[in-house]
């Protein structure tokens, strides 16, 4: 029974996988329109954050540790990706009320085309990422590839935030002054630029915050060149499901009521 | 109808209602909502677009949906394509649908015209492959060759629909929904659009046509739904007397009363040719009469409130 209910889910998905990709298209080409650079910003606007952060903080945290641009790059990235993906699929049904509201198709297709743009660039920045890594003089072994650990944790915990902020936006338009508000809060508590070593035994509080496990995770592997426990791992992967799926069950109770609130 | 009384409706509606809710506190905002809440002002109101309407038509069948406006006929076009849930009651749709809904909206004035045709295809179930077959095909119909890599937005309304009810025309859908889209483009595109249509629904498929167009309504279905301020005036196929009552309506504002006008002209019709008028399932003179009567009306069920009610009314004399 189950079974033949996601291989509907599925199939349903396969069937709508022309629409799916022309919305990616047409987010996509909407992003840069109008911009001389275009794609290059996708590169360029990580690359100035970092440069400001690194010139704001370098005399206070860099000192003392090795690697420090890697270190704040790798809190960087991780943010950044979470807070387009984050930010733009909150009103990513609302800005397509004209179409489903004429046309019968799943919803969750707006916040997915999103995520994918924003996962294109935050591919392009983790190449520019690498690349740093090269002139840090930072080893490379097997072990990067745990990276794809973190990073699918993050997209599918992106997807699932998406979803909840996309469904609340939907109710309530004051959603994107809150999250505005909140993403400027969890950056700051998220360790980006500073470490977490002189917090002592509040230390572990730091990983009630799931953005603060996924950049530590990249740290763990890029800086430390370990790979982190299993319990770290489950933790990585649980905020990921249960944001997924508080996100899905919301779409499903409400996909006939966002309709009545555009 | 005789040989439709086995066949399954292509698209049944059962008692179907919809409502709106209105200021209630998602809507007002959060701030707004304690606001009312603490000086008690916080109340819902419920507004029902569609009430119980039910029907029923059979595959190539041409329904016309009239009503004034806010007579909720958009909202029931919803609530069959699947876009809306009703409140209550059910949809029963045994085929595919193509709708065609306040066209030329859900188009991105940001894309080109090729981009927004793709787009709008992958939204309407085509398959890459289609699109790539027959966007010439498409473009050439809606005459905009010229146009191609023209923002969406640049173009004039009357192309937009152009475009859209092209691209929406070319599927065979077993079920097309057109709402007002007929009374738009010039007088030559408004030419071929219904020549397009014709040979659509000549390949057997069932049309429902929202218009405030009469004489188009009368031209081309064979069923009638008229609504009115969400209620279900008449459902029939009876289309020249629906037509006749409508625009009577339209002029003394007072809702004509079907069930006497179904009565009276019953009356009418037994006292001048008696028995000849009447259909074979309706003569049986005797007891079982009744009962036969009301098989007929049951398996007959959605079709028709009008042929039930004459049957009832039959088998009482």
């Amino acid at each position: 029974m189950k079974n033949s209910n996601i291989q509907k889910s599925l199939s349903r998905f396969k069937e709508n996988g022309f629409l799916f990709s022309e919305l990616v298209k047409r987010d996509f080409k909407k992003k840069y329109k109008r911009t001389y650079l275009g794609m290059l910003w996708s590169v360029l606007s990580p690359l100035l954050t970092l440069l400001v952060m690194s010139i704001v903080f370098k005399n206070f945290f860099g000192r003392s540790m090795e690697h420090y641009t890697i270190y704040l790059f790798c809190g960087n990235i991780v943010f950044s990706f979470f807070n387009d993906a984050t930010s733009g699929g909150m009103s990513s049904l609302l800005a397509n009320s004209a179409i489903f509201t004429k046309i019968n198709v799943p919803k969750y297709l707006f916040l997915f085309s999103r995520n994918i743009s924003s996962l294109i660039n935050f591919g392009l920045t983790f190449a520019v990422f690498i690349v740093f890594c090269i002139i840090d003089g930072i080893t490379f072994t097997f072990g990067f590839f745990a990276l794809l650990i973190p990073i699918i944790c993050l997209i599918v915990f992106n997807i699932g935030v998406g979803l909840i902020l996309s469904a609340l936006f939907v109710f309530f338009r004051d959603m994107q002054y809150l999250w505005s508000v909140f993403t400027m809060l969890l950056m700051y508590m998220s360790a980006i630029f500073y470490t977490t070593d002189s917090f002592g035994e509040f230390e572990n509080l730091f990983l009630l915050n799931p953005l603060f496990v996924y950049i530590k995770y990249f740290r763990i592997i890029v800086i430390d060149n370990s790979f982190p426990s299993i319990q770290y791992n489950l933790l990585a992967v649980g905020y990921a499901a249960i944001a997924f799926l508080i996100g899905a069950l919301i779409y499903k109770k409400c996909n006939h009521k966002f309709l009545y609130y555009v | 109808m005789a040989e439709n009384k086995n066949e399954k409706p292509i698209l049944r509606l059962d008692n179907v209602s919809i409502r709106y809710i209105s200021g209630d506190f998602k809507e007002i905002g959060i701030k707004e909502f304690l606001i009312r809440k603490i000086t008690r002002k916080y109340q819902v109101k419920e507004f029902w677009a569609d009430r119980n309407v039910s029907f029923s038509i059979n595959r190539g069948d041409m329904l016309g949906i009239i009503g004034t406006n806010g007579a909720g006929k958009s909202t029931l076009l919803k609530a069959i394509s699947g876009i809306m849930v009703p409140t209550e009651g059910y949809v029963e749709c045994n085929g595919k649908i193509a709708a065609l809904l306040e066209l030329g909206s859900g188009f991105d004035g940001d894309l080109t015209v090729k981009e927004n045709t793709y787009l709008r295809g992958a939204m309407l179930g085509y398959t890459r492959k289609f699109m790539d077959e027959t966007y010439d095909e498409i473009i050439k119909f809606a005459e905009l060759e010229e146009y191609q890599e023209r923002a969406f937005k640049h173009l004039s309304s009357g192309m937009k629909s152009r475009l859209a009810f092209s691209i929406a025309s070319l599927v065979e859908p077993d079920i097309l929904i057109l709402d007002e889209v007929l009374s738009v483009g010039d007088g030559a595109f408004r030419a071929k659009s219904e020549a397009k249509m014709k040979s659509i629904i000549q390949g057997g498929a069932t049309t429902i046509l929202v218009s405030h167009s009469i004489p188009q309504v009368r031209a081309m279905c064979n069923k009638i739904l008229w609504l009115d301020h969400g209620k279900q005036i008449t459902f029939g196929d009876d289309v020249k007397l629906i037509c006749d009552e409508y625009e009577k309506y339209l002029k003394t504002k007072v809702l004509p009363d079907f069930k006497a006008i179904a009565e009276q002209k019953k009356k009418a019709a037994q006292q001048a040719t008696a028995p000849k008028a009447v259909t074979p399932a309706k003569v049986i003179p005797t007891a079982n009469a009744n009962t036969s009567a009301k098989e007929t009306a049951a398996t007959n069920a959605p079709s028709t409130q009008a042929t039930t009610n004459q049957n009832t009314t039959e088998t009482k004399n």
